[in-house]
């Protein structure tokens, strides 16, 4: 997994609440079996006019003006912000692969579909909930100016705002360590392989039809 | 010790290890895998040179991509072919028990495991998909992972997991006539909000969820996801051990009678404290449809499509305004003049043999509207499917115009060839309604499958009660 430690960029401003998994990587996506390439799909119903297809090329296809993501600069950002239950419904973790292939490392929304959060610490993407009142806050500001830019540092848990106003956010000690350092669970998970043995060896006493 | 939720019981029963931060490494005895959210996940297992820590547990079955019609053909999309191979070939390579396509136990995915028996209470039971709290129906501690957590479940049988707050939905009383699990469901969403129960694990208990059969309690569990909880439960009770009693994956002999007394525990205590707790009366309870683009986006069919201009809540209100506009509903319109293109019967939610035979009751002797122009109904599994062929509703539905079609995913989320086209209309017995969820521009409502069928016929919803 990639790292994050500290990142300036961009915010893209995606003023909708609950959107959904669906919407950050429409179904027709799902058939591939890799991780990566989604980035160009990302969002896909809104971003095209027509109706888009795995293995189409995407260049052919009419762009909509319209949305956000299309648009100089926000093309290239890499922070998104949106309205509260950010990722609700599937546990489709290509949605988390569409964000980050497109750019995107960090999502800043009042809250979040709990799935979808677990999914992104898992792939270097760190979503962060803040008080919908300061979300508001930061669509004004983003709304203020073309291109503005927030600096997030997850060592120091907090977000440096362009006139320099600092906003704390909360991270679980753990996932953090994970992101902070780029490691795979799985890795430190084996670590504990004994307990696992020996929890499986209790447990064939206890509920010996599972096994 | 003190007073214990259902959840708590669930959760403490599986913990190998406890971090000092509250994260638990909890073991999983049930693993449920399917052809979308697995490939990566045998991919980065092989990458890692890793094996799965034990096979035994793990079930697979292709179901979001499989046609559901002409089967003996194959897959003609290559995409979703080569999918479906990559499926077959992982459990090949890894030892893991599939259920493949040509199999009469071929089904959705939270069907078959219920079906099998290979869901048990008191086990925790994952599947890389949200509609996994399903199976929390049977005092089973299930919940939906992304593929990373797949691969991480094949790996070590664990998953990392901080202890969710406890919320319990009471429905008290008696059900209306025609009025459904689904209809409760839907209920509880209007009230709570999508989000409203995230972060939680939601108990559904009250003596309306007691009298309800395995099927409605699954129906329920279900939808808990749509609400926002990634858990969904219902205490287990006799019923519970009725259904599950003879099923191929089910102990027996002395493992049965020696499961049977431990799963008789499976409840919440008596004094049990839950951070939240909210209280519906079953009889104010009416047969819903959804108007939106979100599942809370839902009313009581005699009533109407809301109006954005009344609600004060701005972000509220505009995207109350998007979802009418993208249904091409207009405000305070009546629920039951909307007038509908197609139908779809099926889905996790609603496609085990109790709904195709509420369905069928309605449709019996009667014909789809003429301006529906198309109505299928897909079995949740190739077993139910065949018990359904067996009672002759295959007969009632394909005598009313229905298309009777193999069990899979389907409509519900249109991975296959089944899907509306843009601006078409559906009654819908699944579980989203999101923008493009049954295909590019399509308008999805979601209701129980009484309405659904109610609305074939009439060409438009109708109140189910009084048709
Ligand atoms: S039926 Fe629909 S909701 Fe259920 S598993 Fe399949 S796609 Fe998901």
């Amino acid at each position: 997994m990639e790292k994050f430690t500290r990142l300036t960029g961009i915010v893209a401003p995606l003023d909708r609440p609950n959107v959904d998994t669906d919407a950050i990587i429409p179904k027709q996506y799902l058939k591939s079996i890799k991780r990566s390439g989604f980035g160009p799909n990302a969002f896909d119903d809104w971003r095209y006019l027509d109706a888009g297809e795995p293995g189409i090329d995407n260049s052919t296809r009419r762009v909509n003006k319209d949305f956000i993501l299309n648009q100089s600069p926000y093309d290239q950002s890499s922070i998104l912000l949106a309205r509260e239950n950010f990722g609700c419904g599937s546990s489709r973790e290509h949605a988390v692969w569409a964000l980050t292939d497109f750019g995107f490392r960090v999502v800043i929304a009042p809250s979040f579909a709990d799935i979808f959060f677990n999914n992104s610490f898992k792939n270097g993407l760190l979503p962060i909930a803040l008080d919908a009142a300061v979300v508001d806050d930061l669509f004004k500001a983003v709304d203020g100016k073309k291109g503005y830019q927030l600096t997030v540092d997850l060592d120091q848990q907090k977000i440096i705002t362009e006139d320099n106003n600092e906003i704390a956010f909360e991270v679980d000690e753990f996932r953090k360590y994970c992101l902070l350092n780029g490691l795979d669970d799985i890795g430190l998970t084996l670590q504990h392989a004994d307990d696992i043995r020996t929890y499986e060896q209790r447990m064939k006493q206890v509920t010996p039809w599972l096994f | 010790m003190s007073a214990q939720t259902l959840y708590d019981k669930l959760f403490d029963a599986h913990v190998v290890r406890m971090e000092d931060d509250g994260t638990a490494l909890l073991y999983i005895d049930r693993h449920l895998v399917h052809e979308v959210t697995s490939p990566q996940a045998f991919e980065g297992l092989r990458i890692a040179g890793r094996k799965p820590w034990r096979t035994d547990t793990a079930l697979a079955v292709p179901d979001h991509n499989v046609p559901t019609s002409h089967r003996d053909q194959g897959i003609i999309d290559p995409v979703a072919r080569t999918q479906v191979e990559t499926l077959d070939a992982n459990c090949r390579e890894f030892g893991i028990t599939e259920f493949a396509m040509d199999d009469i136990r071929q089904g959705i995915v939270h069907v078959i495991g219920p079906e099998q028996g290979a869901t048990l209470p008191g086990m925790t039971l994952v599947c890389g998909d949200s509609h996994t709290a399903t199976h929390g129906a049977f005092g089973t501690l299930a919940f939906g992972i992304g593929t990373s957590e797949v691969e991480h479940v094949l790996a070590t049988q664990c998953l990392l997991q901080k202890k969710m707050k406890n919320m319990r939905v009471n429905i008290e009383g008696v059900l209306g006539a025609g009025v459904t699990a689904k209809d409760i469901v839907l209920a509880v969403i209007g009230k709570i909000g999508t989000a409203g129960g995230t972060g939680y694990a939601m108990e559904f208990a009250g003596s309306a969820i007691r009298k309800l059969s395995m099927e409605g309690r699954m129906t329920i569990c279900n939808m808990a996801i749509e609400a926002g909880a990634r858990v969904g439960l219902v205490a287990v009770d006799d019923t519970t051990i009725e259904f599950v009693k003879g099923r191929p994956y089910a102990p027996e002999g002395h493992l049965w009678d020696q499961a049977v007394s431990a799963w008789k525990q499976l409840v919440s205590d008596e004094d049990a404290v839950f951070d939240t707790e909210i209280t519906i009366d079953a009889a104010s309870i009416k047969p819903q449809v959804t108007w939106g683009t979100s599942p809370e986006m839902v009313v009581a069919v005699d009533d109407r499509v809301p109006d954005p201009a009344v609600e004060v809540d701005q972000v509220k209100s505009s995207g109350m305004q998007k979802a009418l506009d993208y249904m091409g509903l207009s405000a305070s319109m009546p629920v039951n003049e909307i007038s509908i293109d197609k139908v779809f019967i099926g889905s996790c939610t609603n496609s085990r043999l109790e709904d195709l035979q509420q369905a069928a009751e309605v449709i019996k002797g009667r014909k789809v509207a003429a301006n529906v122009k198309q109505a299928l109904v897909v079995p949740g599994s190739g077993l139910i499917k065949q018990r359904a062929e067996e009672l002759g509703l295959d007969k009632i539905f394909i005598a009313a115009g229905f298309e009777w079609r193999d069990p899979g995913c389907s409509m519900c989320l249109a991975m296959n060839a089944d899907r509306l086209e843009p601006g078409e209309r559906c009654a819908s017995t699944s579980n989203r309604n999101f923008e493009g969820r049954q295909g590019q521009g399509g308008r999805t409502h979601l209701v129980s499958p009484a309405m659904a069928a109610a609305a074939a016929i009439a060409g438009h919803f109708v109140d189910v009660r009084n048709f």
